[in-house]
């Protein structure tokens, strides 16, 4: 609880230099806005209410983008880590695929998906994909051999492997990974509409930039950072009910 | 061969496949016999690497062997030997699992009802001392509480034979002797089939019907074979201190011992 306020000074201090720093012009107000108006705008948008479509439908896009990238993720990490046929054949791709800048992609998507929020959906289910994937592959991996053993030995089939073993050990990889994918799902949803779209808080970020307008992109990624912690918080409390059994350093429990 | 033995290895080779053009293929175990009756308890003991796990992993069916014939109640083992438990050295518990979980998976694995399965499971732990832990988690679990668990696991499927690998070694002296106390316990109330691995030889005669001692590797072989003619009920605290305990030790470390050095001037070899 005292490290929040220590926390909340912090954001009160950095805000303050801010403050200090462009209203005395030692950093000029054109290039980096002043945190008042700052807080002036982002209190309008929310007060006229002009935000929340915005706000909403990048809301969408980011959370599209995650569901759809994460359970396509497990599914073809699933797939790939327990066929190593399919893997071996996949390897060269997915590597390729994993490490070409996927960015560029976003034109290609707005020529096929238009510049509705289905471009940028696309363009985050390929940013978040390959996280989650690399995480499922891993961890059904690692599954201990012995663990493994032992549950053929107590008489699973593959489909009771499935569910009891592999799942619930990808799941913990999974989530230390769902923490980057939220993050990849608004990069995605910003990038996209910010290279061609009619709506969007990226949209509303590029207008502002092109009158030179700093405030507003302040502004701008101000409500996305706090919404993208949101995300986070959101993540970390599905994590904790979820992954009940997973020690948590220097645990101990009062009998 | 007699046909009413629970488990049969019947000239057992195993050999590993070189993993690389410049290291030999290994044989872990050559030419192996081992019969285990019917409600008996046999102990084989031999140095350490001496390819003892390997052996209880072809029993288990979880490993074939390159020569040599498994056979089950008289039926040749084809893939997993359904008729049996193994309880494993390591952690073998699903960490993801309560331990009322773990005990009733295998219930739930061959098709009974989830509500019957964690009341037969409630039923184990409270058998292994463990009633008031089912909620815990694998991690919240000492090590011997862990072992209880794992052996509650593999008992509520009821298996005609056990396989165990070392399975107490990891623990304390003294928990480990609770423990043996406690598998005899359950041993004796329905006579299972046990093979039990150990490189303790104590624990191997205070436990066994019979002790099989293994040569070192590479090309692990039985060397001996010892009956134990302790009587029972034992207590394994207890039945240490007896003459006729420490003559059986005396005969048995006799035959092992080179055996034990072999295996250690094989262990600091450079492979």
């Amino acid at each position: 609880m005292k490290m929040r306020i220590y926390q909340a000074a912090l954001l009160l201090a950095i805000f303050g230099a801010w403050y200090v720093l462009t209203e005395t012009e030692i950093l000029a107000p054109f290039f980096f806005g002043k945190p008042l108006l700052v807080l002036e705008k982002t209190w309008e948008w929310f007060a006229s209410g002009k935000i929340y479509s915005h706000l909403g439908i990048t809301l969408i896009e980011t959370v599209l983008a995650f569901a759809v990238g994460t359970i396509l993720g497990l599914l073809v990490g699933l797939w790939l880590a327990l066929s190593p046929t399919a893997s071996a054949l996949l390897d060269p791709y997915i590597k390729a695929a994993n490490s070409m800048p996927r960015v560029i992609l976003a034109p290609i998507f707005a020529v096929w998906f238009g510049l509705g929020i289905w471009s940028k959906v696309a363009l985050g289910v390929t940013l978040v994909f390959f996280i989650v994937f690399f995480n499922v592959y891993q961890g059904v991996k690692e599954v201990s051999p012995v663990v493994l053993a032992n549950a053929r030995m107590l008489g699973a089939t593959s489909r009771d492997l499935l569910r009891t073993v592999y799942l619930p050990s990808a799941t913990s990889w999974v989530f230390s990974s769902l923490h980057t994918a939220v993050g990849m799902a608004f990069v995605g949803a910003v990038v996209g509409e910010y290279l061609g779209s009619a709506a969007g808080v990226g949209y509303l970020i590029l207008q502002a930039e092109a009158v030179f307008d700093i405030n507003t992109v302040f502004a701008g990624i101000l409500v996305l950072t706090a919404f993208a912690l949101v995300l986070d918080g959101i993540v970390s409390f599905a994590e904790k009910r979820l992954l009940v059994w997973r020690p948590a350093a220097g645990e101990t429990e009062p009998l | 061969m007699s046909s009413n033995a629970a488990l049969a290895l019947e000239n057992i080779s195993v050999t590993f496949a070189a993993r690389s053009a410049d290291t030999a293929a290994y044989t872990a175990v050559r030419d192996t016999t081992l019969v285990v009756e019917s409600g008996e308890f046999v102990s084989v003991v031999g140095p350490t690497g001496c390819g003892k796990s390997t052996l209880l992993n072809i029993a288990a069916g979880l490993l074939t062997p390159s020569a040599g014939r498994v056979t089950v109640f008289g039926t040749p083992l084809e893939g997993l030997n359904r008729k049996a438990g193994y309880l494993f050295q390591a952690d073998a518990l699903m960490p993801w699992m309560s331990a009322l979980d773990n005990v009733a998976v295998g219930l739930i694995y061959r098709g009974t009802r989830r509500e019957e399965a964690h009341e037969r499971a409630r039923e184990w732990l409270a058998r292994v001392g463990l009633a008031a832990h089912g909620h815990r988690y694998p991690h919240q679990l000492s090590g011997g509480m862990k072992k209880r668990v794992a052996l509650a696991q593999t008992l509520i499927m009821d298996p005609q034979i056990l396989l165990m690998d070392e399975p107490f070694s990891a623990l304390d002296v003294q928990t480990r002797q609770l423990m043996e106390n406690e598998l005899l316990d359950l041993w004796s109330a329905d006579r299972k089939s046990v093979v039990f691995i150990t490189h303790d030889l104590e624990e191997a005669i205070s436990l066994s019907d019979r002790v099989v001692v293994l040569s070192a590797g590479p090309g692990t072989h039985p060397i001996g074979e010892y009956p134990i003619d302790l009587p029972r009920p034992r207590d394994v605290a207890e039945i240490r201190l007896t003459p006729r305990f420490v003559e059986l030790h005396r005969e048995i470390w006799h035959r092992m011992k080179d055996e034990v050095m072999k295996g250690y001037v094989q262990s600091q070899k450079v492979p």
